[in-house]
């Protein structure tokens, strides 16, 4: 290419990308979804998504009114997880229950003391099955709350006459990478890259789409510019857009949400620059495929937005799904964000898997916008 | 009059359903992916634990840390991903994923064991994913409880003198996906239902066709009526593709009755087209009520409880989810779908669908009159 082409080629973009940017200004709609969702989702997601279980109110029904039935659930008061709520039968349990106003039913059977002098008395726990994750747990805790404490009582009486302990294993347990055990660390990061995928893949196929039906991209054809300069001047805006975007969510995960950010700001930057690109370039191929706007949008949901919501690890870890369904995970683009955001965030620089994934989202990125502009190119002759 | 009337509707709901159906990729879009989400997220959305790597550094190699481990692996579900010589290794490997769980037994733990003290293991967790670490402690202090009971009961000791008898109610193996799989019967088909509807009087306005239909002899109401229509159909017609998945391909038991079901979708539909229809008379063009629906249907689907429990949002947020229609109807679906109840015991999920479709609907018939004066 010579001098003075390269010159124009400068030119034209720089004018193209200044008239694309006045259409971007003028239209609220696009900043808003640009600027102002990915802040209001980050606050209303960051807030409103938890799986942690807290205080979970625990119907306990004591049949046996024997002091050492009080003292077996007693333990359940220990926990954090749990909230014991007294009640007189199991007619009102099974009530509160089916209401979902108490997640699960303790029970002690009416033989329970005496059974337990004979030292084999069960105690009854009875989960909400409905949520099943969250039932889980409770289960889980009010199991080893019921029973640790009964050993321990145990051990106590019959320590002496055994002159001595018997071993038994311990846990010492360590959660790396999330010390505050919250699910918002783990959640915050994937919303990111949920709210980056909106506004990068689904904003892109929306406005391309409608300057196709509407022919408005036509007459851009029709000038000098050439194809790839019409779309580097239709991405860069939206790329700005949601790279804000992107710093008011990496401020709010920070500041508001106290997620730590062990990784360097720049790694998270760049690699979340590749994602924009791979986002962006799925909304024009989508775009320009369609050249609809109402398929635009619906195809815009169904691979982009929900794959990156249901496929991507962003809830759903894909070490639990089955093979064909990880396979399908793993060609997620978002799914290399999702893990980069939080080992940067959670972990710190962990160089070989930064690099694989950062590279993996380069060649999505670079496939997509070559796509793209062969599907332009071609659909102009 | 009712005749004419009902016959106008008629006509225009035929129109509205075609407008729809009428090219190919618009009704391979309406249900192609409804099948494929259902079975793929069927699959995918899952919190219960299939498969922990982990890595195993057993520095005390007796007896005893051998038959723990071999409970461990017994499990079925951990999988041994690597076997480490010194704690150097640890790190590297947790940072790169490959084992999401890291047991480290000490040298002196057989000593400790025989000698009645206590034996510590330290077990990591990578908690890059909070949730699936928390399992897998569960899972492992499972495993190590139930060792140390039989250890006791070797060594003399009496055995636990209580016993838990666990049991859940309505989805007996605790499966994530016999909630999930409800929960998107109504979740897959309100996003189309929104989009369909948000986009009929925004296209028809960007085209120009809305003004002669202004022109003909329907009512504004009528006009409304004729337009809210179709959509609700399709998404009731969603509904049963991913209520024929769950219940024939997933085989989810369903234990309520079809009809209820129903009466509820039908109710959730209508308001959800109320929603839609709204947003349709506020848009300019298409894009602006798409961007509308676009900004609705993301906090309406991660609030609604599919996902993660409404119980454990903030108190204010949990108020906000009141004017969420598919909250109460994933709690419906879930109600009648696992645990059977009739209408008596959803009534509370109803009057709030009734009453967001009591507002949205004559909102949007308002808003088209606005519009015509």
């Amino acid at each position: 290419m010579t001098g003075p082409a390269r010159n124009r080629f400068w030119q034209r973009l720089i004018a193209l990308t200044r008239k694309e940017t006045r259409q971007l200004i003028r239209d609220p709609g696009s900043i808003a979804i640009g600027v102002l969702l990915p802040i209001v989702l980050i606050l209303l997601f960051g807030y409103g998504l938890s799986l942690d279980v807290k205080n979970a109110p625990m119907a306990v029904v004591l049949e046996d009114a024997s002091p050492a039935a009080a003292q077996a659930v007693a333990g359940l008061q220990l926990t954090p997880y749990i909230s014991p709520v007294p009640l007189a039968s199991m007619r009102e349990a099974e009530a509160l229950m089916r209401d979902r106003k108490v997640d699960g039913i303790v029970r002690l059977p009416g033989d329970f003391s005496r059974r337990l002098a004979a030292g084999d008395a069960t105690i009854q726990v009875i989960v909400h099955g409905a949520d099943a994750a969250k039932a889980n747990i409770i289960l889980r805790y009010a199991t080893g709350a019921l029973t640790q404490d009964a050993l321990r009582r145990a051990d106590l009486a019959g320590g002496a006459a055994l002159g001595g302990g018997i071993g038994q294993v311990s846990i010492e347990q360590r959660l790396w990478f999330n010390s505050a055990n919250t699910s918002t660390w783990y959640l915050v990061p994937g919303l990111i890259a949920l709210i980056m995928t909106l506004v990068g893949a689904f904003l892109t196929a929306l406005v391309m789409a409608r300057e196709w039906e509407r022919g408005t991209l036509e007459a851009l054809f029709v000038t000098p510019a050439r194809p790839v300069e019409i779309l580097l001047a239709k991405i860069i805006p939206y790329f700005i857009v949601g790279m804000a975007g992107l710093l008011l969510c990496l401020a709010a995960a920070r500041f508001l949400f106290a997620v730590p950010m062990h990784g360097s700001l720049a790694a998270v930057v760049v690699s979340a620059m590749f994602y924009l690109l791979v986002a962006v370039g799925m909304g024009l191929v989508i775009s320009s495929v369609t050249r609809n706007q109402f398929l635009a949008s619906q195809l815009a949901l169904i691979l982009s937005f929900l794959p990156s919501l249901m496929l991507s690890g962003f809830l759903f870890d894909l070490r639990n799904v089955p093979t064909p369904i990880n396979v399908i995970g793993h060609a997620v683009p978002a799914t290399y964000f999702i893990e980069l955001l939080r080992t940067l965030f959670l972990a710190g620089n962990v160089w070989s898997l930064v690099v694989r994934d950062c590279l993996i989202l380069l060649v999505y990125a670079a496939v997509l916008l070559g796509i793209a502009r062969v599907v332009t190119r071609k659909r102009l002759d | 009059m009712l005749p004419a009337f009902l016959l106008r509707i008629g006509h225009l709901f035929r129109k509205e359903l075609l407008a729809i159906l009428k090219d190919r990729s618009s009704r391979v879009i309406l249900v192609m992916p409804v099948l494929m989400q259902s079975l793929l997220f069927g699959y995918a959305a899952t919190y219960d634990l299939a498969r922990v790597d982990y890595a195993l550094l057993d520095q005390s190699r007796g007896a005893a840390s051998t038959a723990l481990i071999a409970r461990l692996d017994g499990t079925g579900v951990f999988r041994r991903a690597a076997t480490l010589a010194s704690p150097e290794q640890i790190a590297a490997l947790v940072n790169r994923q490959d084992a999401l769980v890291v047991i480290q037994i000490p040298p002196d733990f057989e000593r400790r064991l025989h000698a009645g003290e206590e034996a510590p293991i330290q077990v990591i967790i990578d908690a890059r994913n909070s949730n699936t670490a928390g399992m897998a402690s569960g899972y492992i202090a499972s495993v190590v409880s139930a060792f140390n009971d039989e250890w006791r009961q070797r060594h003399g000791g009496a055995s636990a003198p209580v016993r838990v008898e666990a049991r859940a109610w309505f989805n007996p193996n605790l499966e994530t996906r016999w909630y999930i799989l409800p929960g998107m019967i109504a979740a897959i088909s309100m996003i189309q239902t929104l989009l369909l509807t948000a986009l009929s009087v925004a296209r028809e306005r960007e085209q120009g066709t809305f003004d002669q239909l202004l022109v003909t002899p329907l009512s504004p109401t009528e006009i409304m009526i004729g337009k809210a229509l179709p959509p609700v159909f399709v998404g009731l017609v969603q509904s049963t593709i991913v209520l024929l998945i769950a219940r024939l391909w997933f085989g989810v038991p369903m234990a309520g009755s079809v009809v209820t079901l129903y009466i509820g979708l039908a109710f959730f539909t209508v308001a959800s087209v109320g929603i839609g229809l709204s947003i349709s008379a506020v848009s300019a063009n298409m894009q602006q009520a798409m961007l509308y629906t676009f900004m609705l249907i993301m906090p309406m689907m991660l609030l609604s409880g599919f996902a993660t429990p409404v119980s454990n949002m903030p108190e204010a947020l949990q108020i906000a989810t009141l004017a969420n229609p598919l909250r109460f109807a994933i709690d419906l679906v879930q109600r009648v779908y696992l645990e059977g109840v009739g209408l008596a015991a959803v009534w509370h999920n109803l009057i709030p669908l009734f009453i967001i479709a009591a507002i949205t609907l004559p909102l949007a018939a308002w808003l088209f009159r606005h519009r015509l004066a």
